[in-house]
């Protein structure tokens, strides 16, 4: 019986090696060549050749048909010093009908050696990977959308009512960066509805509580906190920057505000309003789909126009409608599925009905309808009627 | 006959009710018998010019009126009419 080593000597004379300068030059001529690497996932995740794919030698026969289907194309593979990819490619050969293939001479140890350039692909350490195992198990998220998930900044206006379980939520999926704005503290009425805050945190900051709860459920989370009121001021300097921003304001000068700065700086809104035990839900998604001012062009009168606070709504109602917008900020993000922009659902709590509405953009929409550019700081957050809903709201 | 979807703002104009069922060929005529049903929601709905309010929007269906011939869209038996005012409940 030979050795490995004896093995390995013959299956090399059966086959053709190629040195890592030939490897070079096949990919500057850009000829077609398949470089295909068979380490295993660690190594491979560590540093390859550039463009190279990777088929780890033990999935070899029930993989490499994905990556190179054609059995005419010239495939180089590679392995750390030369041995494995020997093995691989007289398993191409021989068994699988390949009709050209050779190993790299050396690996990519004499690759390195030679100072040729390596990528290093991004990963996750292996604590993401254990933590965000679900995801990467669900096509639609998987590693790339994972990847994106950890470079996403959302701001979410308000740690209330909708903001609490979004930011929660929206901390576990594992997105990068939270900003936070609110400058309200923590009160024992809000513990019936507002679920990122606890009854030892009353009289605590909410972007601090909020904080407090998201590190909690995962410390790599960037809180940004902003403990402020949104205004005409600061809405342009705190959203920039921002990839989504989930919309729980609870009156209507600061939504159209929120409006007008987002299509200027051209960030999709996922908005959401509840009252009693109704909730309504919609992205806009600038110049993509319709903006809040072209499915509210102008706001009710303030009678017609209360606020939660005032008028009450069942505690779990926001956690649906604020997990609803998540979802659709995952999908903005990850690029999966179709989002809510151009759609308004209502959800009646009560009767467990769902009505959806088309919203379409309004071609003489006073902010949309035209450049970013164009839209001045004095019209921001204007409506034809704001003098007198402020008299009457007041 | 069509049936009118009543947002929670104006139900208190209707006795609380979530849904009414008004006849009319077109939708400004379903209003019309729905401000005369109940006369608290006239000034909701309409301007004292007639018009509807720009702040209320009303769909047919689940397609916006305002896309659709306005007020004069022609209403089937078994239409809905949902009628949806801007609604700003946050959760502070």
């Amino acid at each position: 019986m030979a050795s490995g080593a004896e093995l390995i000597r013959k299956i090399k004379e059966q086959i053709e090696e190629v040195d890592p300068k030939d490897v070079l030059a096949t990919q500057q001529n850009g000829n077609g060549a398949v470089v295909v690497d068979v380490r295993e996932q660690h190594e491979f995740e560590e540093a390859h050749l550039p463009g190279a794919v990777h088929v780890p030698r033990g999935h070899l026969e029930s993989r490499i048909e994905g990556a190179v289907s054609d059995r005419s194309k010239r495939v180089i593979l590679y392995c750390a010093s030369g041995q494995r990819s020997a093995l691989a490619a007289h398993t191409l050969q021989e068994q699988l009908g390949y009709e050209d293939v050779a190993s790299m001479r050396g690996g990519i140890t004499l690759w390195k050696d030679r100072g040729y350039d390596v990528e290093v692909p991004r990963s996750l350490t292996p604590e993401q990977r254990e933590r965000y195992s679900r995801h990467l198990l669900v096509p639609e998220v998987g590693l790339e959308g994972q990847l994106k998930l950890l470079d996403a900044k959302v701001l979410l206006l308000g740690a209330g009512g909708l903001g609490s379980p979004a930011a929660l939520y929206l901390a576990a999926a594992g997105v990068g960066t939270l900003g936070i704005v609110d400058n309200d503290v923590v009160d024992l009425s809000n513990l019936q509805r507002q679920v990122a805050h606890s009854n030892d945190r009353i009289g605590v900051p909410k972007v601090d509580s909020a904080e407090i709860s998201i590190h909690e459920i995962n410390p790599d989370v960037n809180v940004e906190k902003y403990p402020v009121r949104l205004g005409a001021d600061n809405i342009m300097e705190i959203a920039e920057g921002y990839d989504v921003i989930v919309d729980g304001l609870d009156n209507f000068p600061t939504r159209y505000l929120l409006n007008d700065a987002s299509v200027r700086l051209q960030i999709p809104v996922v908005s959401a309003s509840i009252l009693g035990f109704e909730g309504q839900l919609s992205v806009f998604h600038p110049y993509e789909g319709p903006c809040y001012r072209c499915l509210y062009p102008t706001p009710p009168p303030a009678e017609l126009a209360p606020s939660c606070g005032a008028a009450g709504v069942l505690g779990v109602l926001p956690g649906v409608m604020g997990l609803l917008q998540s979802v659709e900020v995952i999908k903005l993000v990850t690029g999966a599925g179709d989002t809510m922009a151009g759609r308004l659902l209502l959800y009646d709590a009560l009767g467990t009905t769902f009505t959806e509405l088309k919203v379409r953009r309004d071609p003489d929409c006073p902010i949309c309808s035209r450049d970013p550019g164009e839209i001045s700081d004095e019209e921001m957050g204007v409506f034809p009627d704001y003098e007198a809903f402020c008299a009457g709201a007041g | 006959m069509a049936t009118i979807k009543i947002p929670p703002v104006l139900r208190g104009s209707v006795g609380g009710e979530k849904e009414l069922q008004a006849s009319g060929g077109n939708v400004g005529e379903v209003l019309r018998e729905l401000a005369s049903q109940h006369p608290a929601t006239e000034s909701q709905l309409f301007s004292e010019d007639g018009e509807l309010n720009r702040y209320v929007n009303v769909y047919l269906n689940d397609e916006d009126v305002r896309v659709l011939d306005g007020l004069d869209t022609s209403v089937l038996d078994g239409d809905t009419v949902v009628i949806l005012p801007a609604m700003a409940g946050g959760a502070r």
